[in-house]
């Protein structure tokens, strides 16, 4: 490997040993740091040292869910920025592009998920399912097709939902602050 | 062929003509070959003693039954790189690899015969070769890469990989990139990659820390291909849609906490009868068991000759690193990355993939800082902000185990706000290494701590 060797240059001494911060550690540390939050969005961290999962509640304050409280959980793997976070729903919630599972349909957390795109960029689209939830994109599809067929209906939808009521005997999560 | 009819070359005159060649390389120079280099024995001896890791074994061959030749990824790699490095007069290479030989490896994992199934692919291997090829000595080890240590790593010349995933990569990658010591320069241990999917593969050679590294091409990975989930959810078009609805959604809602193993019968038969049902009543047809199968363990298609041309080209470039007889690929300022594309005609593309100043693993090693364990974490981030190189003002601080101290997000600041107060002895160890990053740098910052009162 003749001319390698004198040409290494002055790298320090790395540590031996011990435990490192993992690639993935690290890229989340610059997202979170990275994270607008706005008044509308707060983070929780059940294990405060463990940042691959966490949770999202967004308030939003205004559109239809207007006054209610979303919790999505964040689940980080270490192939991240590779592959995406795994973001859920934990509640029972009635919106046309979340399923009863709490299953998201966003395209940024899955098909068009890039390692360029950072953690902000999914609280954004999350944010903006509820202020335009998206009837042409259904991952539940009866509340796509009341959005569709009847706005006014749906916006009452919600709200019952929203209170912990039924629709079409489905209980939901009572959500509201 | 059986073992039997083959002729023995171990012995006699084929086994000399068997290094003709390669001799011939070792002994002239070339028309490319640097003008430093003499030809000789102790070139031939360098190649000898070289001690090779090839961790190419290693998870590549996913069992799968299917009449077609599938695998996951580099598939197949493993035995070509195994036998090339063999042939090439490398006498010391060491194999890692952590599965067991299943029937449907065998129709172009050549090291196998019919009798081995069941066995570890990484001894049956190293046996084979042993057999075949006189004087070489192969060193099997069973087991995951990530089971072995950095004293494991440094006893080796170079590392060749095959490996199946970019998970396993990165991991190999910051290994090696972490071993670099600069008052010891046998610490860098050049890493040859390859990989292969389908008709495409690339092979590519690291000089952790001087060259780009798999970190700095994360992004030229090919996205796994994923259908919108509302797609799936609702207007299914294909069959490999009715598969990912059944494995994404249905498993979901009926086996909730029965956690899906892929290579359960069982389990793959159940997603099986349920994208049938669905498929049926969309009126999709095509949906078989196999395809079941290949859809959730993202099988792709592993050519045998992609291997080969891919493995070939690794091989090549571990021997002229060994014996500096012709310029090598990944040479500090020139091409490090061939790149093959067979499925549109035949195309190389040969470049220089550029190392990342802001890599999150070789873009800025860990640095020796000395501190005071019975200092307070207050202290230790005011000192931070007086530091010439990077006046780290508001410096967010982590260790593997733990959040040391974050600036953001407001619930974790609070979270780790009581952290200040305390002793660095409290919250950390000696020897042990911290991340800091800072809004005001796009670089992540590492330190080991060296405790010194």
């Amino acid at each position: 490997m003749l001319k390698i060797w004198s040409m290494q240059a002055e790298t320090a001494q790395a540590g031996q040993k011990k435990k490192k911060v993992t690639a993935a550690q690290l890229r989340v540390q610059k997202d979170l740091s990275e994270l607008s939050l706005g008044s509308t969005m707060r983070t929780e961290f059940p294990n405060p040292d463990d940042i691959l999962n966490f949770n999202l509640i967004i308030d939003p304050d205004e559109g239809m869910y207007k006054g209610g409280s979303f919790l999505f959980h964040f689940a980080i793997n270490q192939n991240f920025p590779h592959d995406p976070p795994k973001v859920k729903c934990t509640q029972t919630i009635y919106h046309p592009n979340i399923d009863l599972e709490g299953n998201v349909c966003l395209n940024i957390l899955r098909e068009d998920w890039k390692p360029v795109l950072n953690l902000n960029a999914v609280i954004v689209g999350l944010q903006f399912l509820f202020l335009e939830p998206n009837a042409s994109d259904p991952l539940n599809k009866e509340a796509a097709e009341d959005l569709k067929s009847n706005r006014e209906g749906f916006k009452r939808n919600v709200r019952t939902s929203m209170g912990g009521g039924s629709i079409r005997g489905q209980t939901f999560a009572r959500v509201l602050k | 062929m059986t073992e039997e009819v083959m002729p023995d070359r171990t012995t006699g005159p084929e086994s000399q003509q068997r290094w003709k060649y390669l001799d011939t390389i070792l002994s002239r120079p070339g028309p490319f070959t640097d003008p430093d280099w003499e030809p000789g024995p102790p070139v031939r001896s360098a190649l000898q003693s070289a001690k090779i890791l090839c961790s190419c074994l290693y998870m590549i061959f996913i069992a799968c039954i299917h009449t077609l030749i599938l695998d996951r990824g580099a598939g197949g790699l493993g035995c070509e790189i195994l036998k090339n490095l063999a042939l090439s007069g490398f006498k010391d290479i060491h194999v890692i690899d952590m599965d067991t030989i299943d029937v449907s490896n065998l129709n172009r994992q050549f090291l196998f015969r019919q009798a081995d199934v069941g066995k570890p692919k990484a001894e049956v291997a190293a046996k084979f070769v042993e057999k075949r090829v006189k004087g070489v000595k192969i060193t099997p080890f069973c087991g995951k890469i990530q089971d072995k240590d950095e004293d494991y790593y440094l006893q080796f010349t170079m590392v060749v990989c095959g490996l199946d995933s970019v998970e396993a990569r990165r991991w190999m990658n910051a290994t090696l990139v972490g071993m670099v010591d600069e008052n010891n320069p046998e610490s860098m241990k050049p890493l040859i990659d390859g990989g292969t999917e389908g008709f495409k593969g690339q092979a590519k050679v690291i000089f952790p820390t001087m060259t780009s590294c798999i970190e700095c091409q994360l992004d030229m990975n090919a996205p796994r291909a994923a259908v919108p989930l509302c797609t799936l959810a609702t207007i299914p078009r294909q069959p490999q849609h009715c598969i990912e609805w059944a494995h994404i959604i249905a498993w979901e809602e009926e086996r909730k906490g029965d956690s899906l193993d892929t290579d359960d019968p069982e389990h793959i038969t159940w997603l099986y009868q349920k994208a049938l049902k669905r498929a049926q009543e969309f009126n999709i047809p095509g949906v078989t068991y196999s395809m079941t199968q290949g859809v959730v363990k993202n099988i792709i298609p592993a050519i045998a000759s992609t291997n080969a041309i891919v493995a070939a080209s690794c091989c090549n470039e571990a021997f002229k690193i060994a014996t500096n007889a012709n310029p090598f690929l990944g040479f500090p300022g020139t091409n490090n990355y061939m790149m093959y594309t067979g499925d549109a005609g035949v195309y190389t593309y040969t470049f220089e993939h550029m190392k990342k100043d802001d890599c999150p693993v070789c873009g800025n090693l860990a640095k020796p800082l000395v501190v005071d364990p019975d200092s307070i974490l207050q202290d230790f981030i005011d000192s931070l902000a007086e530091r010439p190189e990077a006046q780290l003002k508001k410096p967010t601080i982590r260790s593997e185990e733990k959040s040391i101290y974050y600036q953001s997000p407001p619930a974790l600041e609070q979270q780790t706000r009581p952290n200040l107060t305390k002793k660095l002895s409290e919250l950390l160890t000696d020897g042990e290494e911290v991340a800091i990053s800072d809004p005001a740098f796009a670089i992540t910052f590492k330190f080991k701590l060296i405790f010194k009162s």
